[in-house]
């Protein structure tokens, strides 16, 4: 997918055919390499016009969600503020937070010197 | 505390009108990214993860009510009603429009603040101990010389394009709360043999990808000397700093690299030049009128004992408070108090509009002045009569900013991380929180006494990991996010830099990990031995074994 922020307010948009949407459920996964590349040149006249800035492509699972942990958080808003950023009024179930595994049990180990 | 004069008054009223031009023409096309961006930097301005950052520059770290209920103004209508306090004692928004940054400069003006020196690669904001001015045993308010440093250093046309960021602190006590053996230069007030004051300056500390603890540099430097010592030592830096390579480009690597005896050397001339000129020598009256802006308020005469605060001590929640949360003062009958923003659980340093707006409205109820940022991102009361200390306290609590934990291990320090930070690797606020709950025991927290987790999302290391009795950094594995341990690290008086454990653990280990390390230390000290003494004395490999153990167990 393509991502950039918009200039005037730094609001993250992701690329959708031509234009650029703020939701990242809306934003577009492309096919191949070459139609993300040029996707990524056509940005460029958006950056030419004062529209977006800092537009970079960055990689997404089969199932449209983020590889890295980073942009699922950028997709969002912040884990630890859930009231803020896209997750207040976008769909962001995938960064929903994983659970944690249970706690290892049992005495703390022995200290030898 | 320090009141604008005309020039500081014009000088941030033209650069507020600069920017908004800058600003207008950059909307307009007239200005691309690659010319504004580094204009933005140097009004503190970044875009960062999710949006525009701001950074607000909080000069040695004191406020003012008036400036308190200012910040609160503006993150509630120009943000999203908070604000981040960070490790250099600034302010940070995290939402900020480009559109509105003009506007939100012109209202930090009227109250005489702006965020000149808050980015870029000139002399930032300078930072001081947080309890200047009021603590027992110090010498000198060191934000006497940081304002003079200040106004030397703005807009140094010399220093605006340094070969990087270069940071001072100063700090005016033997105890180090300032961190000052971690900056570019680090400057103590010390007495020479004869009884005159002066200054102890170290230069070359810094933390980031390459950590180094400071050398001494000045031994004893002659008040009216400073500023021609300090312009040497910049001058060294600025011709010989490397400027090819952004890592190795801070004045750290370039002061470890010639040694504390060659760099002392080339200071020496440098010195010595600017000295013959005699442009920058310290006029006494000029010291004396910044001096007269940071004169102590008239403090009552009172007795040390207050029995309003004896009895309240009575009370555990009060007690536990005061234990860790009040340091001694140098007037009798009164006291400095730290407001934590450090609840289990919270993100450390951040704090709502309206908490700003009741703390500045409980300094009016109480008749203080002035409030300070620490570096450890907690807010301090400098000047508190000991008999209102049961008032305050009840006050604090409705604002649930009571925590009794400063210097506990829940009193994490903690950068922003991947949750907001653009070059962050991983998360560390929700790790801090992780942490504080599994400590969350006030008993169990005192029991551990001083202990200082310090937490960084990335190499960078604006969580000051390094120094850390523990220090953790959060990298990237592939996308996924890992905590390495560091242990033994101090920024403090005795100041160290931490040793790295071994391989890092997950997100979900992390915290077991340290528990085992914590429960290391318990096993093992003697005495009133904090988990740093206990290192310092046995060593690594114990607290490595038992915190390796179990994953040593499942690679068999």
């Amino acid at each position: 997918m393509l991502t950039a922020n918009r200039l005037r307010d730094g609001e993250v948009v992701y690329w959708r055919k031509g234009e650029w949407v703020e939701a990242y459920t809306d934003g577009e996964v492309f096919a191949d390499p070459p139609a993300a590349d040029a996707a990524l040149e056509a940005a460029k006249d958006f950056v030419k016009r004062n529209i977006v800035v800092a537009p970079y492509l960055f990689d997404v699972r089969e199932d449209g969600t983020p590889v890295k942990e980073r942009e699922i958080i950028r997709a969002a808003g912040p884990s630890v503020r859930r009231d803020t950023g896209k997750q207040t009024h976008h769909d962001v179930s995938f960064a929903a937070p994983q659970k944690p595994k249970p706690r290892a049990t049992g005495e703390a180990p022995d200290v030898s010197i | 505390m320090y009141r604008y004069d005309e020039f500081d008054a014009a000088m941030v009223r033209d650069r507020v009108a600069q920017f908004a031009y800058q600003v207008e023409r950059r909307l307009k096309g007239e200005l691309t990214e690659d010319e504004f961006k580094p204009l933005r930097l140097k009004n503190g301005l970044y875009l960062q993860l999710h949006s525009y950052m701001l950074r607000i520059a909080v000069p040695y770290g004191t406020l003012s009510a008036r400036q308190l209920r200012k910040l609160a103004f503006i993150a509630r209508k120009y943000d999203r009603g908070y604000g981040h306090f960070t490790t250099r004692q600034n302010l940070q928004l995290h939402w900020p429009k480009l559109v509105d940054v003009p506007e939100i400069l012109g209202h930090l003006a009227d109250v005489e603040m702006h965020c000149i020196q808050t980015s870029g690669n000139c002399v930032r904001n300078v930072t001081a101990d947080q309890f200047a001015g009021a603590v027992a045993g110090e010498l000198e308010d060191p934000r006497i010389l940081s304002e003079i440093v200040r106004q030397w250093s703005t807009f140094h046309p010399e220093f605006n394009y340094l070969p990087r960021k270069f940071k001072i602190a100063v700090s005016g006590t033997k105890e180090d709360r300032a961190a000052v053996k971690f900056h570019d230069i680090g400057i103590e007030i010390v007495k020479n043999d004869k009884g005159e004051t002066g200054y102890r300056v170290f230069a070359g500390g810094g933390m980031g990808r390459t950590p180094y603890v400071a050398l001494l540099i000045g031994q004893f430097v002659a008040k009216e000397d400073i500023l021609a010592y300090l312009e040497a030592i910049l001058r060294v830096y600025n011709e010989y700093g490397r400027r090819d390579n952004i890592h190795k480009a801070r004045i750290k690597i370039l002061a470890h690299h010639l040694g504390a005896d060659e760099l002392r050397r080339q200071v020496e001339v440098e010195f010595a030049e600017i000295k013959k000129a005699g442009t920058l020598q310290l006029p006494a009256e000029e010291l004396a009128r910044i001096a007269a802006y940071f004169a102590p308020p008239a403090f009552e005469a009172l007795s040390d004992s207050s029995p309003e605060f004896e009895a309240a001590l009575k009370e555990k929640d009060f007690a536990n408070w005061a234990k860790t949360n009040l340091t001694a003062h140098k007037a009798p009958g009164y006291t400095i108090a730290t407001i934590s923003l450090k609840n289990i659980g919270a993100t450390p340093g951040d704090i709502s509009s309206d908490q700003l707006d009741a703390v500045a409205q409980l300094m009016d109820d109480f008749g203080y002045d002035e409030i300070r940022v620490s570096h450890e991102q907690n807010l301090v009361l400098p000047h508190v009569r000991k008999k209102d200390l049961p008032k305050l306290f009840a006050r604090l609590k409705e604002l649930n900013l009571a925590s009794a934990n400063a210097g506990l291990i829940t009193d994490i320090i903690c950068c922003p991380g991947l949750d907001y930070c653009d070059l962050a690797n991983a998360r560390s606020i929700p790790i801090a929180q992780k942490i504080q709950e599994r400590f969350a025991d006030l008993e169990r927290q005192h029991d551990l006494g001083e202990l200082k987790i310090k937490m960084s999302g990335c190499i960078n290391a604006c969580g000051h990991h390094h120094a850390g009795h523990i220090g953790i950094l959060g990298v990237d594995k592939k996308g996924v996010e890992f905590y390495q341990i560091q242990i033994g690290g101090s920024g403090a008086e005795d100041a160290s830099v931490g040793e790295i454990m071994g391989p890092g653990f997950g997100k979900d280990e992390i915290v077991d990990a340290i528990e085992r390390l914590v429960d290391t230390y318990v096993k093992l000290r003697e005495g009133n031995e904090r988990l740093l003494d206990t290192y310092r004395r046995v060593g690594m490999t114990p607290f490595k074994n038992s915190v390796y153990r179990e994953q040593l167990h499942a690679a068999y």
